[in-house]
């Protein structure tokens, strides 16, 4: 049934979000500073899991969210204190919990094995002085739910169950009518199991002046022929039980005595007990007999009506204000399609290019600064760049559920590697394009990995040189001249510089006698086939290293860099653009083209000296910058706009930085100005072009190309060979 | 004459189930997400004839709604049945004290839901 779909659909997101909720709950359990209504939250979310789950028959999920959630309730009840080990457990049993939902979401097959021992500690939270808590049974057995029901009735079977004749005494107490069940209703449905007599006993209403409008006065003799049995009938009461006195008797079913019946019969057909007789002055009872289908009598339905609204009104609408007060209100949300958000974010591009292209106009046909055609234009620039920021800021996510998964993450390595690890997260709310942050988990989840792996030293090793047992890593967000920046540290041992340095020349990557800085040895780390691990973990893996991290944060049009103090840690600094959408750039004119140079592959430009370029090789040069030499790469030829090459006095040099921390020298005519542009994808529009990332629109209308840096210098490494000055280590 | 339920669950999954489950049954469906919500939404429409609760909600749980609706000599006889998990006694105690009506218990039958509600609505 596609309703059931859409449910189910609607459950598993749910799950996301309650899962979200509890894992930020038990963290601050963790962190010891979470007040009885994060407790309650994480309790909630659990609770709400289960909940679901039952109803679309996940029987493991079920049952291990039965055990967390009873593990829970005992925090919450005060009965259990959370202790560091506790929430160690409960924390993984969380990460057991996410597991269980996504493999219930995505219907793979479930191994009760790989989460036993998780699932036994929970048990054992649970489990006082060697027993185990008295659990309430999982009477929790998910049902399969048929909403194609054919009809509602709960008709008694039809089985070849003879009539059982059933004689029932029904005195109901006042709180019976206080809670809205009227006894009309009851005797509605048992009239449904079959032929029944219902009489009613008034004796024990007072004089008018006596009756309590709440009160209950009336009790009944019923008579009923049914072919259900006692159990039936008596789940006719179910919701009254405690709020009357009920005796149900039966031929051949008998529940109560033969002397309790005979007394019970006795008060109901109005035979005052012996003790009463001195009431004997008062109107006797009379037997009212009523045809099956008794007219409301219930002494409270009608009277209770009456009484006037005061007080309780009162009540319930101050109590409301402080409850409301003490909660955050709920963002309201609508989902939006992201084909629709782009198409948006296209769009408002177009506009961009637009009102630039008629500035320009303007400024050609010359109005006067203070005409109202350039005032108004200047309110268009305004307003344009507000809807594109606007606009932005709807892809843009927080960072919070990627560092959230995170903490997962460290808490398993630091598992695995019997390290102390705690994840301090900061800046959470920090917003950033989808995409980004999309992509920003895999090169992060291997960072964490090595600083947990690699950075943060074994609690022994720790205690020793005089450090908490337990290591923290802190993952920070910030907004930082229109950029975000992420930080990664460790508290760890900071990065081993001769044995990186050793490695290195080991592997051959660097030649044995050459000379680096502290900041260049770091940064070893992020050439290719570099590794440090002496022993290859399950963890940290082979080879798949930082240069990937690199790569992947270039790729979004970021830089990584890295510090380190020995026995204090490491830190890796990320900075990325908050949208993939535009991007600050520098114009360059090459060969009469304009053509746009990232901003964040830049490091400096340079007017060359004659003095300073040397060649090499067949047609190969080089350009010397402080002492050392970087490959110069002649756009203008590279990418064919001229064939000879252009003079490097005449020109200017922008040193760039690459991939492996290479640097090279690109050589362009001049530098026009730094702007801001909107990236208009080359490989749908045109077609992939080596060298060129993007293509953007100038204001004057002409199209103009954004340099792929990175493919540019391994483009011209191919066609010369620069040798051993590949790996060129700048100033 | 139609019947309507209203329904206060913090799940949006519990409350999709019943109200697919009402509206397969015929009845009207309110729907509010805690119980602070379902004050309100009771404020703004004519009474319901049942109202269905759980009672682990945020901001004001199922035991606090029922307790504030009871108060309300307008919704006095509003029968009003909890959505609970357990066949705990103690919860379905307490619910009572409150002033539920019933009971029923998840995951639920429809059936069993209508059945229940049935029982309660006049």
């Amino acid at each position: 049934m596609d309703t059931m779909a859409e449910i189910r659909q609607t459950f598993f997101q749910e799950c996301e979000e309650q899962l979200s909720e509890m894992e930020l709950g038990l963290l601050a359990m963790d962190e010891g500073n979470a007040d009885s209504e994060t407790v309650n939250a994480v309790f909630r979310a659990v609770h709400s899991i289960k909940g679901g789950a039952g109803a679309f028959k996940l029987t493991e999920l079920v049952q291990f969210a039965h055990s967390f959630e009873t593990a829970l309730d005992h925090v919450r009840s005060g009965k259990l204190t959370p202790t560091p080990e506790m929430m160690k457990i409960m924390l993984r049993a969380a990460d057991v919990l996410s597991d269980l939902v996504e493999a219930s979401r995505d219907g793979r097959e479930i191994n009760e094995a790989n989460y036993a021992s998780i699932a036994a500690d929970v048990k054992a939270l649970t489990t006082f002085d060697g027993v185990e808590e008295v659990e309430e049974p999982i009477d929790f057995q998910p049902t399969i739910i048929d909403f194609g029901m054919p009809e509602l009735a709960i008709e008694p079977e039809p089985a070849a169950s003879q009539e059982h004749e059933y004689r029932i005494n029904f005195a109901p107490r006042p709180e019976l009518y206080a809670n809205a069940n009227e006894t009309i209703l009851i005797f509605r449905e048992l009239n449904r199991l079959g032929a029944m007599q219902a009489f009613c006993d008034a004796a024990a209403i007072p004089s008018l002046d006596d009756i309590d409008p709440n009160g209950a006065y009336f009790s009944w003799a019923v008579q009923l022929k049914s072919e259900a049995d006692i159990a039936g009938v008596r789940e006719v009461f179910e919701f009254v039980d405690g709020e009357a006195d009920l005796t149900i008797e039966s031929d051949g079913q008998a529940e109560v005595s033969d002397a309790d019946i005979a007394a019970l019969l006795a008060q109901a057909l109005g035979t005052p007990p012996a003790a009463d007789t001195a009431n004997a002055s008062e109107p006797s009872a009379e037997i009212i007999p009523i045809s099956t289908m008794p007219a409301p009598v219930a002494a409270s339905s009608e009277t209770a009506d009456v009484e006037p609204a005061v007080a309780p009104v009162q009540a319930v609408e101050s109590s409301k204000p402080d409850t409301k007060a003490a909660v955050v209100p709920a963002q309201t949300t609508i989902r939006v399609e992201f084909d629709r958000v782009d198409r948006l974010i296209n769009l408002v591009g177009e506009l961009v290019i637009n009102q630039a292209m008629l500035s320009q106009r303007v400024i050609e046909a010359n109005f006067a600064g203070s005409s109202s055609v350039v005032i108004g234009l200047e309110e268009l620039e305004q307003l344009t760049r507000e809807i594109q920021e606007s606009v932005m800021a709807i892809r843009a996510q927080p960072v919070k559920p990627l560092f959230q998964r995170m903490s997962r993450m460290v808490r398993e390595v630091a598992d695995a590697t019997g390290k102390e690890v705690k994840l301090k997260t900061e800046g959470e709310a920090t917003e950033v394009d989808k995409t980004v942050v999309e992509r920003l988990a895999e090169p992060l989840t291997h960072m964490i990995r090595n600083a947990v792996d690699h950075g943060i030293e074994s609690p022994e090793v720790r205690l020793a040189a005089g450090k908490p047992a337990e290591g923290t890593v802190r993952l920070t967000a910030a907004h930082r001249s229109g950029r975000i920046v992420i930080e990664l540290s460790d508290d760890g041992a900071g990065i081993n510089r001769p044995k990186v340095r050793a490695s290195a020349i080991n592997k051959g990557l660097i030649p044995a006698d050459m000379q680096l800085s502290d900041s260049d040895i770091d940064n070893l780390l992020f050439l290719p086939g570099f590794s440090t691990a002496a022993t290859i973990s399950s963890i940290s893996g082979r080879g798949v290293g930082m240069d990937v991290v690199k790569r992947s944060i270039q790729a979004l049009g970021g830089r990584i860099s890295i510090s380190s103090r020995p026995g204090l840690g490491s830190t890796f600094s990320m900075s990325l653009p908050l949208t993939l959408a535009v991007l600050d750039g520098m114009a360059v004119s090459v060969a009469g083209q304009t053509l746009v140079v990232p901003l964040t592959a830049i490091v400096e430009t340079l007017k060359p000296k004659k003095s300073e370029v040397h060649g090499l090789g067949s047609d190969g040069r080089v350009m010397s910058i402080r002492d050392t030499f970087v490959p110069l790469i002649d756009v203008g030829t590279q990418l064919g706009f001229r064939e000879t090459p252009t003079q490097p006095e005449n020109s200017v040099a922008l040193l760039v930085e690459t991939g492996g921390g290479a640097r090279n020298a690109l050589l362009v005519d001049s530098i026009q100005d730094q702007r801001q542009v909107v990236i208009k994808s080359l490989e749908t529009n045109y077609g992939t072009v080596a060298g060129i990332a993007a293509a953007t629109i100038l204001g004057d209308g002409r199209v103009a190309l954004i340099l792929d840096v990175d493919a540019l210098v391994s483009k011209s490494f191919e066609e010369t060979l620069v040798g051993e000055l590949h790996y060129g280590t700048g100033g | 004459m139609t019947q309507t339920i209203l329904t206060v669950d913090d799940s949006r999954t519990m409350r999709d189930m019943l109200k697919m489950a009402l509206v397969e049954a015929g009845y009207n469906v309110l729907q509010a997400v805690d119980g602070v919500d379902g004050l309100d939404v009771l404020q703004a429409s004519a009474p319901p004839d049942v109202i269905v609760t759980d009672i682990n909600m945020p901001k004001m749980d199922g035991f606090g709604l029922i307790e504030a609706v009871r108060k309300d000599s307008r919704y006095r006889k509003v029968p009003i049945l909890v959505l609970t998990t357990e066949s705990d006694a103690a919860k379905k105690m307490r619910a009572k004290e409150a002033g539920a009506t019933g009971w029923i218990v998840k995951p639920f039958e429809p059936t069993k839901l209508i059945a229940a509600i049935r029982r309660v609505a006049a």
